[in-house]
Formats: C-alpha cells, sequence, structure tokens
C-alpha cells in the first residue's frame, strides 16, 4: 500500500483519504502519535473500568440485591481492578511520558522508535486479549468467561482445580504481554533521558517530569519483571505440570504472594510517581514561582524508589508472617512516608508566597494535594501492621487505595490533560466545562470515597456481591454508589469537553499558559521534527531566561 | 495499653456516635431482628484483649495522622487563600524563591521522628498480640476453611461442628482464652471478627494461629475477608461467647453420638441411600463424608448455608432442595430428591439436635 501524497512538514493537507490517516496513525512510529495512541487507548479502557464500577455500585446499593449475579460480579471487579491498573493507568502514563520526555528534553524523538511503536502495540494487544476473553475464553464450550480471580489472582483460585476453562489463560497472557510493552517503554524512556538531552540540559538542569519518568521507568525494569515471571510459571503450572502455586501438590500460596506484591506495591509508585511530576511541572506554573527545593524533589524521588521496593509485604500483614518480617514492613512503609511528606511539602512551598492562578490545571493539583494528603495518612494507619489486621481485605481498604489512584492519580491525569491538551491538539479546553467538571467530580469522589472507609471500620470485607442487612453498612452503599453516579456524569462532561473543544475551542498558540520548559517553544500542535533547531538551554526554565533575560534562572543555579 | 484505653474511653465515644448516625437508620430498617447481645461488627468496640490492643494503638495512629492532618491541611488552605492571584499583583511575577536549607531539613527530620514513634507503638502491639504464649488451659480449635463454609474442630474436646464457634467467656483474672489453628481445604479464607481479633488468612499448606479472651458473652458477627471464590461473599461466621457452664453444657451435647429417632427412619434411609454420605457425617451412623459440614447437631446451629439462612424447617428445605435458591454457586448440588423424600430427609435433619 502506498501513499501518494507526500507530506510536507508543517503543512495541512486537507483532502486526504482516511484510510491513507489511519494508514499513518497505525504504522507511526513518532512519539507524539504514539503518545496520542496510549492516551486515547487508556481513556476508552477509563470508559470501559467506570461502567464496570458502575454496575458493580449498583449491585451494592441495596443488601440482597440480585442485579447481577455472584459470578458476574466477581467478573466485574477482577476486570475492572485489572483494566484500571494496567489498561488505563499505565498506558496513560507513558502516553504522557511519550509525548512529552522528547519535547522537554529538547529532542527529536524517543531514542528508539520502533521499539515505542512495538511496546504500544503490544500493551494494546495485552488490552485485546483481556477483553477477547469474554468471547473466547470458554474455548469449545462455547461461552464466553471473563477472569474472574480477582486483580492480583491468589494461588491457588487460579490453579485449574479452581478456574477451569480459559479465562485465567487469557488473564495471564494480557498482563504478559502488556508487560513485555512496559519493559520495552521503561527501556526508551530511560534511554531517551540518558542520551538524548539537548545541549546545556545536565541531569541536575532536566525538568522535573523528566526527573520522575527516569526514575518511574527505572521501576519498570525492576517490578514488572518478577510480575512476567510469576505469570510464566503460573502457565507453567497450568500447562505443563509445574507445582509452584499449586497448593494440592505441595506448592506454595505464599509464593505467588511475594511475587505478585514485588511488583504489585513499586507498581503503585509506578502509578504515582509519573503524577508527582505532572504536579512538578504545572504547580510552579500556576503559581508563578520555580519548584520549591528542586534537589530535594529529586532525592525524595530517588528515595521512594528505593525505599518502596522494600515494603511489599504490608499487603501481606494478614497472611501469618512472623512478628519480625511484620514489624520490619511495617517500619518501611512508614518510611516511605518521610520523601512522599517532603514532595508535598516542597509543592506547598513553592505556592507559598506566590501569586495562584485557578485555572482548571491547578484546581486539579490542588484537589490532588488534599486528597493525596489523606491517603497517605490512611496509608500510615495501613502501615501500622497491627492496625491494618483490622483494616485490610475491608471496604477501608478499598477507600485508602481508590483515594491513591482516583483521587490521586485520575485527578492529577486530568491537571495533565487540562494542561497540555493546548499543546497537544492546538486547542484550549474549555474552562466554563471545566469547572463543571472539577466541581462535580469533587462531590461524586468524596461522597463515594470519603464514605467507603466506614463500612470497612464496620466489618464489610471487600469482594462480597452483597451484604447482610442491618449492619450499619446499607445507607453507606448507598450513597457511595451515589457519589459513583455523580462522577460518571463528570466524566460524561470531560469527554463532552474533550470533543467539543477539539473542533471549537480556543486556539492555543505556542505558550497559553506563560509556561518555561522547552515544549511551549514550539507551535502546537507541534511539528513532526519537534525542534527545528535543536535547542540549547543554561537553566532549568530556559523559556524564563529568555522572557526574563534581565533576571536568568541560570544566574541561581 | 490497657490504662491508655480507659484514658481515650472519651474520646472513643463521639467517634462511635459518628459511626451510629450512619449506621442507625440502616439499622432500624433491618429485615431481621437481631438480638441485644448480638455483637454488630466495629472494630471500634473491641471485646477481647488482641481487638483491644489493636483499638488502643489505633487511636493513638488516628490522633497522629490527624494532627498531621490538621497542620497540612492548614497550611494549603492559607497558601490557596493568601497566595491567589488578584487585580493588584497581576501584571508582575512574585519572588522567586528556589528553596531553602533549613526549612527542608525541619521538613525532613521532623516526620522521620513522627514514624519512630509510630513504628515503636506498632511494633509493640504486633509483638503482644502476635507473640502471646499458648496457657495449658486454653482452648484450642482448628479452623478449616473451605468453599463456602468453616469447618471447627476441638481435637482435646472430640467435636466437629461447622460455621458456628462456641467458646467460652474469658474472666480476666483467670483468663481462658481460645487459640485458633487456620487451616484450609481449598483457596485462601480469612478469619475476621472485628470486635475479637484483627483479621488472620487460611491459607492451605500455611498453618496460621490467632487467638481471644473474649471479655464477654453473646454472639459476635464477622466473615470471610479474603476473596475464595464465587460465594465469598456468603461465607458469614458467627461466634457464640458462652458463660462457663453454658460452654460446658454446649460440649457435653456437641460430644454425645447422633439422636436414633426411629419415627424418622424414612428420611435417615434417604439420606443414608443418596449421595448425601459422600460429603456429610452424622456421628454414630455410616455417614463420615467430610466435604461439607458435620450434620451431628445441625438443630444446635441457628443457621445454614454458613449463615446465608435462617435454620428454620422451610429454609432446611429450600436448601436441600436446591442449594442455589439460597446461595447460588454453592458446591453443594441439588439432589433431585421427589417432594416425599425430600419431607422425610428434613424430618430426619430436625431430630439431629
Amino acid at each position: 500500500m502506498s501513499s501518494n501524497a507526500i507530506t510536507v512538514p508543517g503543512v495541512q493537507i486537507d483532502e486526504k483519504p482516511w484510510v491513507d490517516t489511519l494508514h499513518e496513525w497505525v504504522t507511526t512510529v513518532d512519539h507524539k502519535r504514539l503518545g496520542v495512541l496510549y492516551i486515547g487507548y487508556a481513556l476508552l479502557f477509563l470508559v470501559v473500568a467506570g461502567i464496570e464500577a458502575i454496575v458493580i455500585r449498583i449491585q451494592l446499593m441495596y443488601p440482597h440485591n440480585d442485579f447481577v449475579s455472584p459470578e458476574v460480579f466477581n467478573r466485574l471487579f477482577t476486570m475492572h481492578g485489572t483494566t484500571m491498573v494496567f489498561f488505563m493507568g499505565m498506558p496513560i502514563l507513558f502516553g504522557f511520558a511519550n509525548y512529552l520526555v522528547p519535547l522537554m528534553v529538547g529532542a527529536r524523538d524517543m531514542a528508539f522508535p520502533r521499539l515505542n511503536a512495538f511496546s504500544f502495540w503490544l500493551s494494546a494487544l495485552g488490552g485485546f486479549l483481556l477483553y477477547f476473553s469474554l468471547v473466547g475464553a470458554n474455548g469449545l464450550y462455547g461461552a464466553g468467561n471473563a477472569p474472574d480471580v480477582g486483580w492480583w489472582a491468589y494461588a491457588p483460585l487460579t490453579a485449574r482445580a479452581f478456574s477451569p476453562g480459559h479465562s485465567t489463560d487469557y488473564w495471564t497472557l494480557a498482563l504478559l504481554v502488556s508487560g513485555f510493552g512496559s519493559i520495552g517503554t521503561a527501556i526508551n524512556i530511560i534511554a531517551t533521558i540518558l542520551c538524548m538531552r539537548c545541549p546545556g540540559m545536565k541531569l541536575n538542569r532536566m525538568p522535573l517530569l523528566a526527573w520522575l519518568n527516569l526514575v518511574m521507568a527505572g521501576m519498570v525494569l525492576i517490578a514488572v519483571s518478577p510480575l512476567t515471571a510469576a505469570q510464566m510459571m503460573l502457565l507453567i503450572d497450568r500447562y505443563l505440570g509445574g507445582h509452584f502455586f499449586d497448593t494440592q501438590a505441595g506448592g506454595s500460596a505464599v509464593l505467588w504472594m511475594h511475587f505478585f506484591w514485588i511488583f504489585g506495591h513499586p507498581e503503585v509508585y509506578i502509578l504515582i510517581i509519573p503524577c508527582f511530576a505532572f504536579m512538578s511541572e504545572i504547580i510552579p506554573v500556576f503559581s508563578r514561582k520555580p519548584i520549591f527545593g528542586y534537589p530535594v524533589m529529586v532525592a525524595a524521588t530517588v528515595c521512594i524508589g528505593f525505599v518502596s521496593m522494600s515494603v511489599w509485604a504490608h499487603h501481606m500483614f494478614t497472611v501469618g508472617m512472623n512478628s519480625y518480617a511484620n514489624s520490619f514492613f511495617a517500619i518501611t512503609t512508614m518510611a516511605v512516608g518521610v520523601p512522599t511528606g517532603i514532595k508535598i511539602f516542597n509543592w506547598l512551598g513553592t505556592m507559598w508566597g506566590g501569586r495562584i492562578q485557578f485555572k482548571v490545571p491547578m484546581l486539579f493539583c490542588i484537589a490532588f494535594l488534599f486528597q493525596f494528603l489523606i491517603a497517605g495518612l490512611t496509608g500510615i494507619m495501613l502501615g501500622s501492621a497491627a492496625f491494618a489486621s483490622q483494616l485490610s481485605l475491608s471496604y477501608f481498604v478499598v477507600a485508602h487505595f481508590h483515594y491513591t489512584l482516583v483521587g490521586g492519580v485520575i485527578v492529577a491525569v486530568f491537571a495533565a490533560i487540562y494542561y497540555w491538551y493546548p499543546k497537544i491538539t492546538g486547542r484550549m479546553l474549555s474552562e466554563t466545562l471545566g469547572k463543571w467538571h472539577f466541581w462535580l467530580f469533587l462531590i461524586g469522589f468524596h461522597l463515594t470515597f470519603d464514605l467507603m472507609h466506614f463500612p470497612g471500620l464496620l466489618g464489610m470485607p471487600r469482594r462480597i456481591y452483597t451484604y447482610e442487612p442491618g449492619r450499619g453498612w446499607d445507607t453507606l452503599n448507598m450513597l457511595v454508589s451515589i457519589g459513583a453516579f455523580i462522577q460518571a456524569i463528570a466524566i460524561l462532561l470531560f469527554v463532552a469537553n474533550m470533543v467539543i473543544s477539539y473542533f471549537k475551542g480556543d486556539k492555543a498558540g505556542n505558550d497559553p499558559w506563560d509556561a518555561w520548559t522547552l515544549e511551549w517553544s514550539i507551535s502546537s500542535p507541534p511539528p513532526a521534527y519537534n525542534f527545528a533547531s535543536i535547542p540549547v538551554v543554561a537553566s532549568r526554565r530556559p523559556l524564563w531566561d529568555l522572557k526574563h533575560p534581565e533576571d536568568p534562572d541560570s544566574r541561581y543555579e | 495499653m490497657q490504662m491508655q484505653c480507659a484514658k481515650h474511653a472519651n474520646r472513643m465515644s463521639i467517634l462511635q456516635m459518628v459511626l451510629v448516625v450512619f449506621g442507625s437508620a440502616a439499622a432500624a430498617a433491618a429485615a431481621e431482628p437481631i438480638a441485644p447481645s448480638t455483637g454488630l461488627p466495629n472494630i471500634f468496640a473491641p471485646e477481647s484483649t488482641p481487638a483491644r490492643s489493636i483499638f488502643g494503638l489505633s487511636l493513638f495512629v488516628l490522633a497522629i495522622t490527624g494532627i498531621i492532618f490538621i497542620v497540612v491541611f492548614t497550611l494549603l488552605v492559607y497558601s490557596v487563600v493568601k497566595f491567589r492571584s488578584t487585580a493588584a499583583n497581576a501584571d508582575r511575577e512574585p519572588a522567586q524563591v528556589y528553596g531553602s536549607t533549613q526549612i527542608e531539613l525541619a521538613w525532613t527530620i521532623i516526620p522521620i521522628l513522627i514514624v519512630v514513634v509510630l513504628f515503636l507503638a506498632t511494633a509493640r502491639v504486633i509483638h503482644a498480640v502476635q507473640d502471646a504464649p499458648q496457657p495449658p488451659n486454653a482452648i484450642e480449635v482448628t479452623a478449616i476453611g473451605h468453599q463456602y463454609w468453616w469447618e471447627f474442630r476441638y481435637p482435646k474436646l472430640g467435636i466437629v461442628t461447622a460455621n458456628e464457634l462456641h467458646i467460652p467467656v474469658s474472666d480476666p483474672d483467670h483468663p481462658t482464652p481460645t487459640f485458633l489453628k487456620l487451616l484450609s481445604a481449598d483457596t485462601d479464607h480469612s478469619f475476621w471478627i472485628p470486635q475479637l481479633a484483627g483479621k488472620t488468612d487460611l491459607v492451605p499448606n500455611h498453618p496460621n494461629s490467632m487467638w481471644m479472651d473474649p471479655y464477654r458473652t453473646g454472639i459476635f458477627l464477622g466473615q470471610c475477608a479474603q476473596y475464595c471464590g464465587v460465594q465469598h461473599a456468603k461465607m458469614l461466621l458467627r461466634v457464640s461467647v458462652d458463660g462457663r457452664e453454658d460452654f460446658a453444657d454446649w460440649v457435653r451435647s456437641q460430644q454425645q453420638p447422633a439422636v436414633q429417632d426411629a419415627s424418622v427412619a424414612a428420611g435417615r434411609r434417604v439420606f443414608e441411600s443418596t449421595a448425601c454420605i459422600n460429603c456429610h457425617a452424622v456421628a454414630g451412623t455410616n455417614a463420615n463424608g467430610r466435604f461439607g459440614p458435620d450434620l451431628t447437631h445441625l438443630m444446635s446451629r441457628a443457621t445454614i448455608a454458613s449463615g446465608a439462612a435462617p435454620n428454620t424447617p422451610e429454609k432446611l428445605r429450600l436448601w436441600i432442595q436446591d442449594p442455589n435458591k439460597i446461595k447460588p454457586g454453592s458446591l453443594m448440588p441439588a439432589m433431585q430428591l421427589s417432594d416425599a423424600d425430600l419431607d422425610a430427609v428434613v424430618s430426619y435433619m430436625e431430630t439431629l439436635r
């Protein structure tokens, strides 16, 4: 298939057959297009997993409700969790890393453009495999059947004795394949940041976004590998007669837990560190001040990266480790709070004495700070191993990690989308719709996840498809569900805003926020080659230096 | 830790009030009335030493995290209000401040100190709960998790029962704690009675233990906390804490073989000639299956199907006819008995006191 339209960089050709456009997108190795593909793919899965969450909440509105069967409910929470972590959270953050890192370090593309495309399509195949289970998981039996083992898939529930058919295999393959994609992207991010920086951009002059993504990518390399190994062991158990996790033949269920969480906990930081990166770029711009304590921010991130490798078994405080192991994982878990606290204080320090502009991206950043503070504090409670033996596996822990992943990651992603959408599309998102989206989402979020802590304190375990009346859980669950509907409406407004603004939004220009990093020095959307001539930087805020030649940053660093 | 609890009792009642406000409307509308002595699950209403130690720790942790929250939240609100963009300052950039070593040191060192304090408080409770020695007069129970029910064995007393654990109340002066050995027959489960102790998982090939010494008699509710399969939700758990004499009576009655009642011989014949006995045991008869709950003293239990239904003749009949009507996904098959056989078996079951 050949395209006879010759594309000239920067020149819009209006009449192009849609097949050619599709062909260009499918075969692209441009980091910006791959970034957009990642983000679009992740937003699609956000909607899918959101619908799953809504069905879950409808089922839990009343005690003894029978909106869905227990089998369907178990598939819903498994698919919701797996989708949100692997096919929404990671891809959207990889998408932003892909789009922004080369622009911010003054490069024309990622270090390995073809590996980049390969990694994206592997991730896409992973998501496809997971949802293909709806059609193919029971194989010859004819009926579809999504995985129902929970997103952490504890052994021996995944053994063939308890999980016949192929649903667990689709889950395993989906994670295995997308895991290879994640490793490829991580290598690419590391290579780009270490080798592709423009002249003058020393490591200590890199935007924090690049630094934090460097740490994130390093963590992906270390954390995803054990998960990949465990998935292979599980496949060996299921098809080649292995007994790693097969407790009926002397295997160890606890071994799987260790493998899973040695991936699973760093994974939480893999998701949150890029969000810290968004905060560290957006808060300074809307406070009109440089980030407070840049070297400490870098050090704290690296510190989180290391310490978070030693906290995984705080997910296992109830599985019967001895008191020394429980104490060890309690102190490492609490210790992560120190560098995380430093970050929160430094963001506050950035706002302190600034001139804060409450544009929609900044509103989401402030909400992030508030919610992440609470998530961190409930995390300290869960790190206190003895206290955790009451809290974990209950709705309290569900509320805690949704506070982190929705109140933290998703809210930060909203901030990032409102902030960089003008760069990506050339159009501003509507501030009015954005504010409606922000406030509705905030109300829905707090109604849902603030109240969700309480049923957990009152003994409601997670992952139950229904519950007994009269335990003090009924009203709370009803309100939690109502909050979920409000969040869904907010998301609809967000989607509407993205679509309407794409066609009718104000033109963005190069630098709508009066910002300081290199991506704002070029047109919106950027040309395929990014920079006509490779920039040379002398400080952490090259555009500040340009705009304030009388008082450049380079004088103080 | 005990003294600390007493000191915090007043503060606790505020939190409990909040919880009660949330829960009361629901409790009032509850379909089934709950006996006053029934302990609704609540981690802030401890009735046993492990739960009470954790409760004391939880108040300490809540207090410290509460203070941190107030401090940081105040700083955040202050910054947002005080440093907002106004018409007066709109045309010039604020002072560009890059950092401050002293301030950054302060907010590094203070959190480290807080972490050390929290860790020491936590480690103390971990040790007190997990490493408590088992006294010689302790009641020993082996709890075995099954998809989706609980088996309880009292090895020293020769009792096998299911789903409703009976333990004696423990007098603080002469404690008679109950020590549980936790096993699993299939997948992971978790034993959780919030008022009595934190949860501990039942993991196959990985024996665990836990203990409790309830301060008062009554029924304490909980349920399986670790996802174990289709009917994880209806793997409910009841602990009946009995007075000393009540417990002794219960033990004596459970040690008896099953009642042999000639008037229900037809039902017994159906029971023993169908697949029922592949899974169920009735002591003193040739029914000795081990996959399902022991039925020797079925009528001494208040619920069937691991708490999913009250133990009434109607529910029992429905359960035997088709367990999926009560608990879809239960591993007990519908036995396809004729109405006459069904009635006979139910009559037989009702004699198993």
